[in-house]
Order: C-alpha cells, then structure tokens, then sequence
C-alpha cells in the first residue's frame, strides 16, 4: 500500500490540527466521570431533584457494576454518535472538495487512502476511550473500589472495538454515498438497527451488542461467557472488515 | 444545596470545567475572523453549541467548522499579503532557471511521452449519457511544449484526467511516460506533475507542508524533500507565505502552489490543466516563462482557453471540439496550413461612407472569406491570395477610399481557431 505511512501521518496530524482528536478525548473523558457519579451518587441527584417524593422510590445501594455499567452505556450512546460524526465525511468531503484527486494523482494507493484513515478514525476513537476508561477507573477507585487493572484494559478495548463498527459501517457509507449527510443517516440506523437485531439469540451473539456483557464482567474480575464474547468479537470484527474492504472495493473504481 | 456533600462537589468540577471549556472552545472558535461553518450560518452554530448541551459543541469541532479544505475559488478573500506574488523579473534573476527546477533524467523509455488511442469517455449511462470523448488519438513527444485546446466541452480536462488517473475512459488506451494509464493505478504518477483545473488542497496545512507530503508521497528523502521543497517555492515566489496556512492563499497563490507541488519530483511529464487561469497578468507571463524553459528537459501538457499564450510557448497544438480532435500538429504548420491570408487596411480619417461602401463592393467578391472592421482599419481575410494580390487595391482605388497603411498580417492561432472549431464555437470559449 504505497504511501501508507506518509497518509497516516497526514491523518493524524489532520485529527490534532483540526481540533478532532482533543476535542473527541476531552468528550469521552467527561462521559468517563459522568459515568462512575452519576452511578454512585444516583440517589442523592433524584434527592435533589424530587425532594421528598424521592423517598417513594427504592433506590439500591450503588455497586461498583453500577459504575461499570453506566460507563459502558454513556460511551455506547455518546461515543457511537462521535465514531459517526468522525467517519461520516471521512471519504465523501475529500471527494467532495477535491482533496483526493489531489493526494491520488501522486504515488499514493487508494487502499493506502482509505487505510490511513481507518487507522486515525481507529486512533482517534482508542486515545479517547483509553483516557475515558482510564478516569472512570481512577473514579471507581476513588468512589467505589479499585478494579484489576488488566480487566478494565480488556473492557476498554471490546468498547474501542464496538465503536469500531459504526465508524467503519459510517465510513463505507462516506465511501459509497458520496454525502456525509447520507453516511451519517445509515450509520445511526446501524447503532439503532443492529441491537434490534440482538434480541434475536442466534444472531445476537454475532453483533457488537454482544461485547457489552463480557465486557462489563471482565472489568468487574467477574466470570463471563468466553464463547460468547468470541463469537461477538468475531462477528464485530467481521463487520469491521468487510465495510473496509467493501469500501476499497467501491473506492477502487470510483471517478474523482 | 446544604445536602451536596463536599466530596461530590470536588468531582463534579473536573466535568464542569470540561463542559465550560468545551463551549468556551467552541464559540471563540466559531467567532474568530474568516471562519467558515457548513450551512453558512454562524448564529445557528452559536445556538447549537449554547443550548444543544455537550453535543453541542462537539458536533460543532466534529462537523461544523469548514477550515480543512481551500476555499471555493470564487470566495476565496486574499489574507491582507495574498497580493505577495511575482516579484519582477529583474528582481529575481538570481533564481534558479526552470530548467534548473525541474531537471528531469533522462526520460527511461522511447517514443512519445503521452500516447492515446482511440481514448473514448462517456458520462452517465450506457444507453445515453454525454459522449465527453469520442476515439481520441494523439501522440505528446518527448520534451515537448504542447497546448490542448478547444471550447468548453470539448474534453480537454477529461482527456486529462483520465491520463492522471482520475477518471476512466469508455474505451481505448493512454501511456505517459511508456507506462498504461490504468484507473487508480500508482505506476503513471511516480512519474507525472498534475495541476487540476481548480486545485483543492488541505486548508490546515501550509504551503511548505502541502510541498513536502507531496515530496514524501513521490518518496524523496528528508534532505531531498527539503531542498526541493525551498526550491520550488522560491521558484513560484511563494517563500514569503510558506509557513503560512493554505487556507489563507488567494486563487493566484493557490495556482502557484499547485505548480509548485506539481514539480518537487522533478517530473519527466507535466501535466497542467488550465495552469495560468488564476493568474494576473505579470504572473500569467511569468509562469508561461518557466513552462516555456521546460522544454527539452520535460514534457509539458496543457489545456487553456487563451489562444495566446500557447502561441507564446507550445511547439506543438493539438485542437478538440466536441470530443472530437479537430487538428494536430507544429505550430507553426497549423499556421501555414489552415490560416487563411489577412490584410489589414487602414484608411485615412475622414472617409466613413467611402470606406463602408469598400466593405460593401468586398463582400461581394467570392475570393473574400470574411471581413472585419474597426474605427480606423479593415481586416480582408482571402481565401484566394492570388486575387487578393491583384484585386484588393484595384477595389480600393475604385472607392476611392486613400490608405495610411495597407499590409498582409501573419495569422493568429485564433484565426485558425476560429476557422477550425467555426464561428460558433467562439460563443462557448470562455
């Protein structure tokens, strides 16, 4: 892939310059301290809110699962619409503006095009969940208990890897749809669409939803199913994949 | 609020600090001077970012802010120093000659530097669409100055982009440089500079950046990359804003810039679509100076609407209308062959209905192809020169129109132009 590395580069220091990557790492890491209090002071929040009508409704001691829980929801809603929103012009706005006729009129493959920016959407996205992970288990630690480090690792990267997908199935849309407009459109149908999909056992095992079970028991140091989480990881992987390669196969041909 | 305790109130600042200076981020950004949103509204963008919580200014980093590209060439304002351009000719006589920029080795492969046959390109569908290019054959030699020329439409930038690689033909084949032209491949640009019509380059980046990736892409070395990089952009005058941001450039440095970007490789093929279109005229000339000293140590291919300046600096031309290649050749030949004799009358002052009725007598006359008037002269175009010779003043003197100056012009490439693509078309050149 001729030009890989320079490309890459050139993403990357695109995600600093434009103000993406600060700005997606600030984000989550808000959503990871948002996340370990809104679980652990739940309670007092609908206190403040409702006054004594609180009182009439059970509320449980909060558990550090609480912690891990929320977490894993505010990055699957927030984070979703941020791997959205970064890969939904990834591929129509340079078309778009002219900006790939003039990067592939040089000595630059397209598969090195599309590649250099899967790895930036993919750094953007890990630097920003590794440093919402990394807050919410320094919260956790602070207001709960400290969890085994290795698990919360492991969790962070099954929720980096779910993130993944949508990025991936938005940015083959960017690739094919020739509107970001448009891209992004079919990546929240995905993020609504496939764990709709989930409620059915056979194929929900397959899709990213099934990474969130797995993954918050493995954060916790609790057992979890382990073919479960392959099968989950298997087929996110897969869709990763092949909306990659099926976004190199439209691209290849493509007029600019 | 005597019922937050302490410790919550602790680590719920770090979240309000984010939320605050995530808006406070967001709206300096957006009110600074030139920004550029999509949809164009900035007000709408403040209310976004104030009212749509976090998201708010998130999706404003995200998606609202148009700062990655060069703006449209119709909306691009010049920063305060974009009228930097050409210093004069004297002034940089110390820089190095065109030749000295580009430097090609010598070419690697035999016969012409850009071959097509039989090049065909249609838009839309297989039943129908528009027939942009219709079995195009032409041959660019080696070392070459070669002007592309025709109306609009008439597939001069598809003929180009599909040697760059841009778009891909219905049918036949190219090589540039003895190698295919395959859609996406990599082979043809290791040895190709290409300008496109209206260049687009990544706003964030400066100029001297926007050089040096090209430079890394076509894989020279740091040191290289360097020296090259200074070279060309001393060469197109652009030292000066090379450290400054594109997205600041007016058209004119946008163009130089593409110029610059297109030769840090040294290139053994140019190939330039509408290269001087941006320019002013101190700069148009400049930069058909530096294509006319490529000659012999580059092949140059480039379209344009402005007959003149391949006049200035093609050997050779080539003429397409509606898809079609009207005529190719030396200049020179083209000249000879298809202008047809001009001469130019100019009467004495003084002798309006002599003169309209000279006009009227010569019109009459089948060995006149075509005439042009203007206040104080009459331009006869022959189509037979013999009788020209002998007819022209005999018709003169029985108007009795008196003459101040009375000469046979040397054709122009327009008039060859104009004959070749017909009247007409002179309506569809810009």
């Amino acid at each position: 892939m001729s030009g890989l590395g320079t490309l890459t580069r050139k993403e990357l220091m695109e995600s600093l310059r434009t103000r993406r990557l600060p700005v997606v790492v600030v984000l989550f890491a808000g959503l990871g301290i948002l996340s370990v209090l809104t679980a652990r002071y739940l309670s007092e929040i609908l206190e403040l809110a409702l006054g004594d009508q609180a009182g009439a409704i059970p509320i449980p001691d909060p558990t550090v699962a609480d912690a891990v829980t929320e977490l894993q929801q505010n990055i699957g809603q927030f984070g979703a619409l941020t791997a959205i929103v970064l890969a939904m012009g990834t591929v129509a706005w340079e078309r778009e503006r002219g900006t790939a006729a003039f990067i592939l009129t040089k000595p630059a493959s397209r598969a090195a095009f599309l590649a250099a920016k899967i790895v930036a959407l993919g750094a953007v996205l890990g630097i920003a969940t590794a440093t919402a992970a990394a807050v919410a288990w320094a919260y956790t630690a602070v207001l709960f208990e400290p969890l085994p480090p290795a698990g919360w690792v492991v969790m962070t990267v099954l929720v980096w890897v779910g993130l993944m997908a949508w990025a991936s199935v938005t940015f083959l849309a960017s690739t094919v749809l020739r509107s970001a407009a448009a891209a992004a459109g079919v990546g929240i149908v995905a993020v609504l669409g496939l764990p709709l999909a989930s409620a059915i056992p056979t194929v929900g095992r397959w899709l990213p939803p099934g990474l969130d079970g797995p993954a918050n028991a493995v954060a916790r140091g609790a057992t979890f199913d382990a073919a479960g989480l392959l099968s989950a990881l298997a087929g996110t992987t897969a869709i990763i994949g092949g909306s990659t390669l099926a976004a190199w196969l439209v691209f290849r041909r493509q007029e600019l | 609020m005597s019922d937050i305790s302490p410790e919550l109130v602790l680590l719920l600042v770090p979240l309000a600090l984010i939320q605050i200076g995530l808006v406070v981020a967001a709206l300096w950004d957006l009110t600074r001077p030139g920004r550029r949103v999509r949809g164009g509204s900035r007000a709408v963008w403040a209310v976004v970012i104030l009212l749509v919580s976090t998201i708010g200014p998130i999706v404003y980093f995200l998606a609202g802010r148009e700062d990655e590209a060069t703006p449209d060439r119709a909306s691009a304002a010049p920063a305060p120093d974009a009228m930097d351009g050409w210093v004069p000719p004297g002034a940089r006589a110390v820089g190095p000659t065109a030749a000295a920029v580009v430097a090609a080795p010598a070419p690697s492969f035999d016969g012409p530097a850009i071959s097509c046959r039989g090049l065909a390109k249609r838009y839309g569908g297989p039943g129908g669409g528009v027939l942009a290019l219709q079995g195009l054959d032409l041959d660019v030699p080696a070392g070459s100055v070669f002007g592309l020329l025709g109306p609009n439409g008439a597939g001069k930038t598809t003929t180009l982009r599909i040697l760059a690689g841009l778009t891909h033909q219905s049918a036949g084949s190219a090589t540039v440089a003895g190698t295919p032209v395959v859609p996406g491949g990599i082979d043809v640009p290791r040895h190709i500079g290409f300008l496109d019509q209206d260049p687009r380059y990544y706003g964030w980046l400066t100029g001297r950046e926007t050089v040096d990736l090209v430079g890394r892409l076509h894989g020279l070395d740091e040191r290289e990359r360097a020296f090259r990089t200074a070279e060309v952009l001393a060469r197109l005058a652009l030292t000066d804003a090379a450290d400054r941001r594109v997205s600041t450039y007016s058209g004119g440095m946008r163009q130089r810039l593409g110029i610059a970007q297109a030769l840090v490789n040294k290139p053994p093929v140019l190939i330039l679509d509408e290269p001087v279109s941006s320019l002013d005229p101190e700069g148009r000339r400049d930069l058909l100076a530096l294509i006319a000293g490529l000659r012999g140590s580059s092949t140059v291919l480039f379209s344009t609407h402005v007959l003149a300046d391949v006049e200035r600096v093609c050997d050779r031309v080539a003429i397409l209308d509606r898809g079609r290649l009207i005529v190719e050749g030396p200049l020179d030949d083209l000249l000879e062959r298809f202008a047809l004799p001009i001469y130019r009358l100019d009467p004495e002052p003084g002798q309006a209905r002599a003169v309209d009725r000279l006009v009227e007598r010569l019109r009459s006359l089948d060995w006149v192809a075509e005439i042009a008037t203007g206040h104080d002269y009459v331009r006869v175009i022959v189509s037979d020169p013999g009788r020209a010779a002998k007819e022209l003043l005999p018709a003169v003197v029985a108007e009795g129109v008196s003459l101040a100056a009375y000469e046979r012009v040397r054709p122009t490439l327009e008039d060859v132009f104009l004959r070749l693509v017909g009247r007409n078309a002179a309506g569809r050149v810009a």
